[in-house]
């Protein structure tokens, strides 16, 4: 019927108007927060840069076998069990057990109250395999107990990631997780990555050790090189102080040197740590290592008590300043990788928006014009249409404070393009129709009954592809699967409400005149 | 209603087509795609200069002694814009862009990097794969729906002009060398989405006719249902043209290949909805009786 109910054209004009403010207020500068909103403008077309990190848990897990296997001794050691050639190969911890302890060994590692191999009952597993054969036992990390070891390391990645980036100040940055060993940093507005992608490229793992005279100490020795590479140490591996125990680095000048240089201050344990070692190593060189390089070795002159010291190392006060950002925000559980790193300048930012723009206002133009003279009266419907379901895609996107990306903007000249097919798929049936029906009114309604399903088909298929493509895709191809998407919904309402209406007002005016359409 | 008799050359373009498909496989095969770095892995750099003396073989020569494996160096539109492209990527390396960037003041004065894209390996690969699963998964989707809405002689049809439409596309890719990147990826799927919604607008047509005319063939019967939509046909696919040509010259260079790719689809998508998705009803004999018997289950 080419009927409209009262409240349904007010229902529709409501509707239409209120999008279209939205649509609106991304061009005017309102105060108001709640009707102020703005589609976000995805990094490609605001500038700015996208890194995925990849966490390199290879050292954490050996770190963490390493423990274990200290752990597994002292555990059966309290058990009066002896176990013997302890190994790590790869990442399998291997050991002998006397066939008399055998099944006892076997039932602490198998038992779900276990105390050395945790079970965890939400997955039905515990945190390590056993495989027993013979005397032998070799353990390896079960499936989720490398899931949880992954987790844990990237919540804690994250985290420092987080501060690293904080403290530069960008602004809004966006950090989140990927799966459970990737990082995904997005800095809006960042002209240039470089620096944050040192800072979060480091470990930033501080340990102060003494250089090692002889080379026969208790604790074993590394050779270890300079930072600028120009000579290596041989340094003691027994660690007197770690950038755990830092509560606060600043760069500061030193007054007698005129050098600049990084202030730490320690908590209460550390303080204590590096009184005890300093004033037991006068005299001695004590090496301040960052990620395996040493920094700086200065010589101890005396017994450090207050908690608090200096690192010097030939700094410029922005490597200063970066080496205490560093400290601060302590030290990543594992390396980080960039293994994807997109950035876009601001001019070319704009650039992509204003061409954007353009070939926006210049489609529209050339499908307005064309509709226009392929159907006169009815072409201004359809065009009226298309303006409101523009209103509406824009409108909706801004509601939902979607990520419009330079593909996105194609999507919208897309939509354009393909939107007026519906009514050209009616208005053709109409034509259709008018042939065999005189009486105009039940003419235009048959056109917009028969062309439904075929409408219907025809959107659902682009619809379809809209769908997979926002599940798949990544970045700014999904901001084209929104637009495309968002833009079938509203093309079907602007045909089904808007240019439905207006045709069946047009139509019942001028019924009484020969070839309407 | 136009009457032309598209039926006539069912045959002489089938065997069009069919060569054209030969001819894309045949390079898909043997030449390939022309990956870009999201594909590939490594890394491009979009850059300006502000000397317009500077021209490509400086630009490359500046790269090459650089040890970054094979760098290629295109214009981007202007005149001092320029595409450098090359294998390596940064892999554990924060300050590989900043080297470059220093090394490069030396030997080619001022000019700003307005695009930094770096991808490794892993990601390039996992992208591949993302892409060419979203691919596969659209057609099964597509053909899911076709074939709870058609009779299966039509899905067979309406796939049949979809594939060809999408070999062909990357075919013409192939051929002239043309990157494929992820925006391509998307191309190609709205191309499927498009091919199909074509198609779909003649099949409603072919099977109300059969419903309509019990009489009239098959091979007569396509004809008249794609006489009887062709206006829209044609009306759909200029106004998406004129879309995708607006973009393609206006739109700005990183756009380019995303509309060619969809010109080329829209186009494609047009013929292959007439000239592949009907003859294939007429090869499967699809009559009156297929429809009826399939609506009495």
């Amino acid at each position: 019927m080419l009927y409209f109910s009262k409240l349904r054209i007010i229902s529709v004009i409501i509707f239409t108007i209120i999008f279209s403010y939205f649509a609106l207020s991304n061009f005017t500068k309102l105060d108001d927060n709640f009707f102020s909103k703005n589609i976000n403008l995805g990094l490609d077309l605001q500038g700015g840069s996208y890194l995925l990190l990849e966490i390199d848990n290879k050292p954490v897990i050996t770190q963490r076998l390493q423990a274990k296997i200290i752990e597994l001794k002292r555990y059966f050691k309290e058990k009066e069990i002896s176990l013997k050639n302890f190994s790590l190969n790869g990442e399998t911890i291997s050991f002998e057990v006397k066939e008399k302890d055998y099944e006892k060994v076997s039932k602490l590692l198998s038992d779900k109250e276990s105390d050395i191999n945790q079970y965890y009952q939400s997955y039905k597993s515990h945190e390590f395999d056993v495989i027993e054969n013979n005397k032998l036992f070799n353990l390896n990390y079960s499936r989720y107990g490398l899931v949880l070891l992954k987790n844990a390391s990237l919540d804690q990645a994250i985290e420092i990631v987080r501060r690293r980036v904080d403290e530069v100040g960008t602004n809004e940055p966006n950090i989140l997780k990927r799966g459970n060993d990737r990082i995904l940093v997005e800095l809006p507005g960042l002209d240039d990555p470089n620096r944050i992608k040192s800072l979060l490229g480091k470990t930033a793992n501080l340990t102060f050790q003494f250089i090692s005279q002889n080379s026969e100490e208790s604790f074993g020795t590394e050779k270890l090189s300079f930072e600028d590479g120009s000579r290596e140490a041989i340094v003691s591996k027994r660690i007197i102080l770690s950038g755990d125990n830092l509560v606060d680095a600043k760069p500061t000048m030193n007054s007698q040197t005129n050098e600049t240089v990084v202030s730490f201050s320690l908590d209460r344990v550390g303080a204590k740590k590096f009184g005890k070692a300093t004033s037991t190593g006068v005299g001695k060189q004590l090496a301040i290592i960052l990620d395996g390089k040493i920094i700086s070795a200065p010589s101890v002159r005396e017994p450090i008590i207050g908690g608090s010291g200096q690192i010097s190392g030939d700094f410029t006060f922005q490597s200063a300043t970066d080496l205490a950002l560093l400290l601060r925000s302590g030290a990543l559980p594992a390396p980080l990788n960039i293994i994807e790193e997109r950035t876009v300048g601001p001019d070319l930012g704009q650039d992509s928006i204003d061409a954007g723009i353009l070939s926006l206002i210049i489609g529209f133009l050339l499908v307005i014009i064309f509709m226009i003279y392929k159907y006169k009266a009815f072409g201004l419907i359809a065009n009226l249409a298309l303006i409101t379901n523009l209103f509406l895609l824009i409108g909706i996107l801004t509601l939902f404070e979607a990520t419009l990306t330079l593909p996105g903007i194609a999507g919208i000249i897309l939509t354009v393009g393909m939107a007026v097919d519906a009514n050209v798929l009616i208005f053709e049936r109409i034509k259709e129709e008018t042939k065999s029906e005189k009486n105009p009114i039940i003419a235009f309604d048959a056109g917009y009954t028969k062309s439904r399903t075929t409408i219907l088909d025809a959107n659902i298929t682009t619809l379809i592809a809209a769908f997979i493509l926002f599940f798949m895709g990544s970045g700014p191809v999904k901001g084209f699967s929104v637009t495309l998407g968002v833009g079938i919904i509203t093309t079907l309402f602007s045909v089904y409400f808007i240019a439905r209406l207006l045709t069946s007002l047009y139509v019942v005016k001028n019924k009484e005149k020969e070839q309407l359409l | 209603m136009s009457n032309i008799s598209f039926n006539k050359f069912y045959k002489k373009f089938n065997i069009l087509s069919i060569s054209l498909i030969i001819i894309s496989l045949v390079f898909l095969i043997f030449k390939g795609l022309n990956y870009g770095v999201d594909f590939k892995g490594g890394t491009l750099i979009e850059l300006r200069t502000n000397d317009k003396t500077n021209n490509i073989s400086m630009i490359r020569d500046s790269f090459n002694q650089m040890n970054l494996g094979d760098v290629s160096v295109k214009k981007f539109g202007n005149e001092t814009d320029f595409i450098v492209k090359f294998e390596k990527q940064n892999s554990n390396d924060p300050e590989f862009i900043k080297n470059i960037q220093n090394k490069l003041s030396s030997s080619i004065g001022n000019f700003d990097f307005r695009r930094v894209e770096n991808v490794g390996p892993k990601v390039s690969s996992e992208l591949l794969k993302s892409g060419i699963i979203a691919i596969s998964l659209s057609l099964a989707a597509m053909l899911l729906y076709i074939w709870i809405r058609f009779e299966w002689q039509f899905s067979l049809g309406a796939i049949l002009a979809i594939f060809h439409d999408v070999i062909i596309t990357l075919g013409i890719f192939s051929i002239f060398s043309l990157e494929i990147n992820l925006s391509i990826v998307a191309a190609v799927l709205t191309i499927v989405g498009y091919s199909m919604n074509d198609t779909v607008v003649i099949f409603d047509r072919v099977r109300e006719n059969l419903r309509k005319y019990s009489d009239i063939k098959i091979y007569e019967l396509t004809n008249i249902s794609i006489n009887e939509t062709l206006s829209r046909t044609i009306i759909t696919s200029i106004t998406t043209l004129l879309a995708l040509l607006s973009i393609y010259l206006f739109g700005g260079e990183i756009l380019k290949g995303f509309s060619l790719a969809m010109i080329l689809g829209v186009i494609f998508g047009t013929y292959s909805s007439i000239y592949i998705a009907n003859p294939i009803l007429v090869a499967l004999n699809v009559s009156h009786r297929t429809i009826v018997k399939e609506e009495k289950n």
